[in-house]
């Protein structure tokens, strides 16, 4: 039972005193704890009591908050409590904005209801089977696929409403599948059953919402890894029209959760590994690189096995692995390069820290080496005893609990839904290799006589475009999960970005960059509104792998050239300052721009258009074909001749 | 199992649910005397009272009780069998 996911088992247990702990947050300077209360694993009840503390202290200290607005068909006043303590463990402040039970037509469709005019950065669709007249109707394959059909078109109905109505992103669920069947196995396989209907409007569900800018929260697959039956209560559903067991809230809240937490660009990066006893059986200090446990023929060894195959499954999608391990460094690095049962190899470790200095000072090395928060990175390790020194030193590493059992490591790993995404894009997939040519680059720095020869051999191309269809995944995460280089902190949902796309004066900037080493992807955001004669520089960001390459100055003459063509008289620059955002305080300042005022919350800057001269970069440009350029096979591709 | 334990439990149960330190379960005690104990608290009362006692209550017994010597009752059936 404690391997359910529903038990969420990789959170630490709330301390006994937890209401009275809820009840000490309403004395000041609270925040914090409220956040470290909600990343323990609480029942609906205690979800409930922090849930109804979190709005005060909003209120009090000012927080920005996330907007969040649910329709359902079903009671929801125990789960929006659930959502907004789950979405402060991922980091995210959610504000619910309630509606009255079974309104969702109404509130989608009206443009002035509730919902609307509360101007929600996200509204949840939590329709089910049952709000969706999904009639059963065996034996009747046409009458079973309009039931489906017209059940899709009411759901993109609303989901149009909502995002007409509020701009909100919106947020679709597929259905949990029913426990019950008329026919057993022959059950799916007949039109017009409930589980063929759910079947198929959950199939046609995740393909509508693939191709569009709203995201998908599966609770279709959320309730078979909990269990159906665990999944669904008749007797609360008949008691106040609850549309799920009670038990199973916690986990439910936690996915919408991690979902929100992505859109925000809070998901984690890195995967940080133990090895003793975590990705082999043993001590390898005392065992040698022989006597280690693993691969097959030996049920512990298989166990470690699977371990490595979901770090590397994870590597595959994006995910930077480390390894931080109390080992020397030979012998920690002889099982990589002689067991040959490892499947792990050096060279998919991005930072290799084997040593005897405390954990938490190596994970922060490894997020430096990164260039990465250590609020991006994940510790699985199998020591509780390390596990606590970590989470008491640096309180942002997300460290899983784990079972005794290793067999359980990968499922758990899974459970915790730690790199939840809302988009793969091609960037994901090279991700690991990008970070291995980092440190190609490098190691060529190393051997470069200067900085100027250094870039100049490193053949820079950079490919420069309007925001477009092709890169809109892309964009939309480099926006919301960029915190270093990022002059104003601007955060956008993919429909913004859409509709920016469309925008004709200003000027949106995406920018790829190329060298020998490789595609680093696209790395720099630029987006410029209008204001009277002058364009206001919205949002700069840039990806920090490519810091002190010169893309800076690069960006800047792509942005004068557009402003003069424009006739634009001069750029204001605006740097609004967070806690990550501290390397590009004196961005317009180095770029040559000229300081209007500075306060407490950051600083506004101008660039006359006509007194700059290109700065000389060593970096060649590459414009992207832009759409009203003319049909060409190469849409979207690199252009084969090159306009510098 | 004893009525006196009952009771004790549910009182712990009951201050937690609805955040009261000076709460105490007596037969004749009723919903309406309680802040909080409104539907939906009664709900997150019986779930609790679940979760404690290792019981399942029917969609009638949540609904249906009219003061706490009733719910102690019920209880008591349930861990007897």
């Amino acid at each position: 039972v404690e391997t359910n996911p529903s038990n969420l088992s990789w959170l630490l247990a709330a301390p006994d005193d937890f209401r009275l702990q809820v009840r000490a947050l309403a004395g000041p300077e609270s925040a914090a704890h409220a956040r470290r209360l909600a990343s323990h694993r609480l029942a609906i009840n205690q979800l409930h009591t922090l849930g109804r503390a979190l709005p005060g202290i909003i209120a009090r200290d000012r927080i920005k908050t996330t907007k969040l607005g649910v329709l359902s068909n079903a009671t929801t006043d125990l789960i929006l409590p659930a959502f907004a303590v789950s979405a402060l463990r991922h980091g995210v402040w959610l504000e619910n904005v309630a509606t009255a039970f079974d309104q969702a037509v109404q509130q989608a469709l009206d443009p002035s209801s509730d919902i609307n005019r509360a101007r929600c950065d996200f509204v949840l669709l939590a329709l089910d089977h049952r709000g969706l007249a999904l009639r059963v109707a065996p034996g009747d394959p046409e009458r079973a696929r309009r039931l489906v059909d017209h059940a899709l078109q009411h759901i993109d109905a609303l989901a149009r409403g909502l995002r007409n109505g509020s701009g909100c992103s919106v947020i679709l669920q597929t259905l949990p599948q029913v426990p019950t069947a008329l026919f057993g196995s022959l059950e799916r396989s007949v039109p017009g059953t409930t589980q063929w209907m759910i079947d198929r409007f959950n199939t046609e569900l995740r393909a509508l919402v693939t191709d569009s800018a709203d995201l998908l929260l599966d609770v279709a697959a959320l309730a078979e890894t909990v269990g159906l039956t665990q999944w669904h209560d008749p007797v609360q559903w008949a008691v106040g029209r609850f549309p799920c067991a009670h038990d199973v809230v916690p986990l439910y809240a936690d996915w919408l959760a991690r979902l929100l937490a992505a859109a925000r660009g809070k998901s984690r990066k890195c995967l940080v590994l133990d090895l003793d006893n975590t990705v082999w059986g043993g001590v390898i200090g005392d065992d040698g690189p022989d006597g280690i446990l693993l691969g097959s023929g030996n049920p512990a060894g298989e166990t470690f096995l699977c371990v490595q195959e979901a770090a590397l499954a994870l590597r595959d999608r994006g995910v930077i692995l480390a390894v931080s391990s109390k080992n020397d460094d030979e012998t920690a690095r002889s099982a990589f390069r002689r067991h040959p049962e490892m499947l792990l190899k050096e060279e998919h470790i991005a930072v290799f820290q084997a040593n005897w200095r405390d954990k938490a000072a190596n994970i922060k090395a490894i997020a430096e080496t990164l260039n990465i928060g250590v609020d991006s990175i994940v510790l699985l390790d199998d020591n509780p005893a390390e596990r606590a020194q970590v989470r008491g030193a640096l309180p942002e590493v997300a460290v899983p609990e784990l079972p005794e059992d290793p067999a359980f490591f990968a499922q758990v790993l899974s459970a915790a839904g730690y790199f939840e995404s809302i988009g793969f894009t091609a960037e994901d997939r090279q991700r690991a290799d990008q970070y291995q040519a980092n440190t190609a680059r490098a190691e060529l720095l190393g051997s470069a006589s200067d900085l100027q020869s250094y870039l100049r051999s490193l053949e820079m191309k950079a490919v420069v475009g309007r925001f477009d269809s092709v890169a809109r995944a892309r964009i939309t995460q480099l926006i919301n999960k960029t915190n270093q280089f990022n002059l104003t902190t601007r955060r956008y949902t993919e429909s913004q970005v859409m509709a920016l796309e469309a925008v004709s004066d200003g000027l949106t900037l995406q920018i790829r960059l190329l060298d020998k080493f490789g595609d680093n992807g696209i790395v720099a955001i630029v987006i410029c509104v209008p204001d009277g004669p002058d364009w206001m520089i919205e949002t700069w960001l840039m990806s920090c792998r490519v810091l002190n390459r010169k893309l800076e100055e690069t960006t800047l003459n792509c942005i004068v050239a557009a402003a003069k063509s424009a006739g634009v008289r001069a750029l204001i620059g605006q740097y609004l300052r967070t806690e990550r955002n501290d390397i590009v305080k004196e961005h317009y300042s180095r770029l040559g721009f000229e300081r209007l005022d500075e306060r407490e919350g950051g600083s506004r800057w101008r660039l006359e258009v006509a007194g700059y001269a290109a700065a000389s970069v060593p970096i060649e440009i590459i414009e992207l074909d832009s759409p009203g350029s003319g049909p060409g096979p190469d849409q979207g591709r690199l252009p084969d001749s090159a306009g510098a | 199992m004893a009525e006196l334990l009952v009771l004790n439990k549910l009182t712990s149960i009951l201050r937690d649910v609805f955040d009261t330190d000076d709460l105490v379960a007596t037969p004749d005690l009723t919903a309406q005397k309680v802040d909080g104990w409104d539907s939906l608290g009664n709900v997150r009362l019986f779930l609790e009272i679940e979760r404690v006692f290792s019981i399942r209550f029917s969609a009638m017994e949540t609904t249906s009780l009219k003061n706490v010597g009733e719910l102690v009752a019920v209880i008591e059936k349930k861990t007897h069998r």
